[in-house]
């Protein structure tokens, strides 16, 4: 082998390292494993995320799974805005679910200020939840389908959600990153006839996952390859902090939104569906489950909003009327100051949850009563499973990280922040 | 236990060692599962028959979207006075209020003695805004909107994004004082 000719800037070490990796035999005689690096940038693995698998025959016996390549320093660029401002970046952590973002994080700003949303605003809330946890289930499902090698239903599903995210593009302003919540209440009303259309859109989708249901729910293909693949039992679960649909694959009814009811969970009729075993098949099942109670929840909350204001009167947390702005000094100013300086809260640390799609999502705010967050952390789903997620993968096949990949549904844009 | 909707088919739990014959044996589920994908091609195919839209597809360029959302969030506009001047008054609420940091206002003083300011330069970086909106919300004189359109939104590089006050005035140029149009919270 001739010599290679190492770049000056390499460390010694660093050198060495490289020469090991080098000379690791590419097929090992015997039981030597193989080194396979998938991603980050790897279309198989949905968001950048790198694993390192050794390999036996097909046979992965040692797998790194390396989470961070997303980093936007997320936590950082809240600290740095002011807490209007920041509200565009929560659309960027779940981007399928934007709305529930939008709305942990406005919530978790009220509940330092003491306010409360009025009727029409939670209920609005509770709706635009639900509509988003369909649409990011959706996805999921659909990149599960795909990933399995049924593309039907993945194109059927990603029309559905089309729909869905055009519609609430009607009320908000933007398909996916909608940023429509606000500190005391929602951007603007919703537009007139919008609940009308939106009872019409989910109608059509009710035939869409009947059909879903038939290509897949009795598949030998889809079941021999979800059921018993990628198993994790319920005390690994709760002992790695896992929540969400993952959670209750395995058989725990643990949900924010029954546990801890924010917005109007408590006082719609639904309820919390588990799986049994854990694996990739309960997962699909659960999610496909809560798909159905979440439309459940938005019928309810079509019939039931009240009308009345929408947001609440609290001049010190966002921005007034604009007709108050254009006539009226005290409203100018007002707009002014909340614009220059932010909103300030009271000094105190909050924790405050929501129920995201892939798990609890929560914020953890520290204020020191400026107008930007002294800290705020959040907690990302994602991110708790991507620690399990090679004890999951650890004894499969290679082809089968996929569809544990798909259906685990790490964000990227979530776990990594 | 709570209520159905009517019409959604309860989805049954598969246990794995419960499966039946007819699952294991294949061949009738896809068979199910091809005449699941007939119905839809037909049903599609039928639209586009008769002129209605089958799927969601737009063929970009050829086609361009007639049916976006009024509330859209696309391209800025600057709003004109009915001289044809900016209604802008170069305040920076904007500017302060974007979350990107994209907008660069300089202000000069006015040749009306009415208005006291006015933008000599006003430059979004639309390779670095989000379309949040924020900037129309901010604006205390309704003097910056936003269209529902987004085309014609590139150029070869980032200098080419970077859209000055002529073009923010004038790509639009029917929108004046009178007609509100586009995002407007
Ligand atoms: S839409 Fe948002 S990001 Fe773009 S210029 Fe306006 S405030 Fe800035
Ligand atoms: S907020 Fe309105 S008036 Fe002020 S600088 Fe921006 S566009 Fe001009």
């Amino acid at each position: 082998m001739p010599e290679q000719t190492i770049p000056a800037t390499y460390k010694i070490e660093e050198v060495k390292k490289r020469r090991e990796i080098l000379e690791l035999p590419i097929a090992g005689p015997g039981d030597q494993p193989i080194k396979v690096n998938i991603g980050p940038s790897h279309p198989a693995m949905h968001g950048t995320i790198k694993m390192i698998a050794e390999l036996v025959g097909e046979s992965i016996v040692n797998i790194d799974v390396e989470p961070g390549f997303l980093h936007r320093g997320f936590e950082k660029m809240m600290e740095d805005h002011n807490y209007v401002t920041a509200l565009p970046y929560t659309d960027r952590l779940n981007y399928v679910s934007a709305m529930i973002n939008n709305f942990g994080y406005a919530e978790t700003i009220e509940k330092l200020f003491g306010i409360e949303v009025t009727e029409r605003c939670a209920w609005l809330r509770t709706l635009f939840a639900e509509l988003s946890r369909v649409t990011d289930h959706y996805t999921c499902q659909a990149a599960i389908c795909s990933e399995i090698g049924a593309m039907t239903p993945f194109l059927y599903l990603m029309q559905a959600r089309d729909y869905i995210w055009e519609h609430l593009n009607w009320a908000s302003g933007a398909r996916q990153t909608y940023s429509y919540a606000r500190i005391g209440g929602l951007a603007r009303d919703i537009p007139d006839g919008w609940l009308g259309k939106l009872k019409e859109i989910l109608d059509s989708n009710i035939p869409l996952l009947k059909d879903i249901h038939g290509l897949m729910d009795r598949n030998r293909i889809f079941l021999d390859r979800t059921q018993g693949v990628g198993e994790i039992s319920k005390e690994d679960a709760i002992n790695a902090g896992i929540t969400g649909p993952f959670l209750r694959s395995t058989g725990i009814d643990y949900d924010v939104r029954k546990a801890m009811p924010y917005h109007k969970y408590a006082e719609v009729d639904w309820e919390v569906p588990v799986g049994k075993y854990g694996d990739n098949y309960d997962r699909w099942f659960v999610r496909m489950r809560e798909i159905e109670e979440s439309l459940k929840i938005c019928y309810q909350c079509i019939e039931r909003i009240p009308s009345g204001p929408l947001n609440v009167d609290a001049f010190q947390a966002h921005l007034p009327d604009k007709a108050e702005v254009y006539d009226n000094i005290e409203g100018l100013i007002n707009h002014f100051k909340i614009i220059i300086d932010g909103p300030k809260p009271p000094k105190g640390s909050i924790y405050h949850c929501v129920e995201g799609s892939n798990g609890e999502l929560g914020f953890f705010l520290v204020s020191d009563g400026s107008g930007h967050a002294y800290r705020l952390h959040v907690r990302a789903p994602s991110l708790m499973i991507m620690g399990q997620l090679d004890k999951i993968i650890i004894g499969h096949q290679l082809a089968d990280i996929i569809p544990i990949f798909g259906t685990v549904n790490m964000v990227g844009g979530e776990c990594d922040r | 236990m709570s209520q159905q909707i009517p019409g959604l088919p309860d989805m049954t739990y598969i246990d794995r060692e419960k499966r039946t014959f007819l699952d294991q044996i294949y061949f009738w589920e896809i068979t199910r599962g091809i005449l699941i994908t007939t119905k839809h091609f037909f049903r599609n195919m039928a639209k586009w028959l008769t002129f209605r839209k089958g799927g969601v597809v737009i063929l970009y360029p050829e086609e361009m979207r007639p049916d976006y959302s009024q509330n859209n969030r696309g391209r800025h506009i600057l709003v004109q006075r009915s001289d044809g001047s900016p209604r802008c008054v170069a305040c920076k609420m904007c500017a302060t209020n974007c979350p990107a940091e994209c907008i660069t206002i300089v202000a000069e003083e006015s040749d009306d003695s009415n208005i006291q300011k006015r933008p000599k330069v006003f430059e979004i970086d639309v390779s670095r805004c989000i379309f949040c909106g924020f900037c129309v919300e901010a604006c205390p004189v309704d003097a910056i909107r936003m269209a529902p359109t987004t085309e014609e939104l590139a150029g070869y590089n980032r200098f080419r994004m970077i859209y000055d006050k002529k073009t923010l005035m004038t790509w639009k140029p029917t929108v004046n004082d009178d007609v509100v149009h586009g995002y407007n919270p």
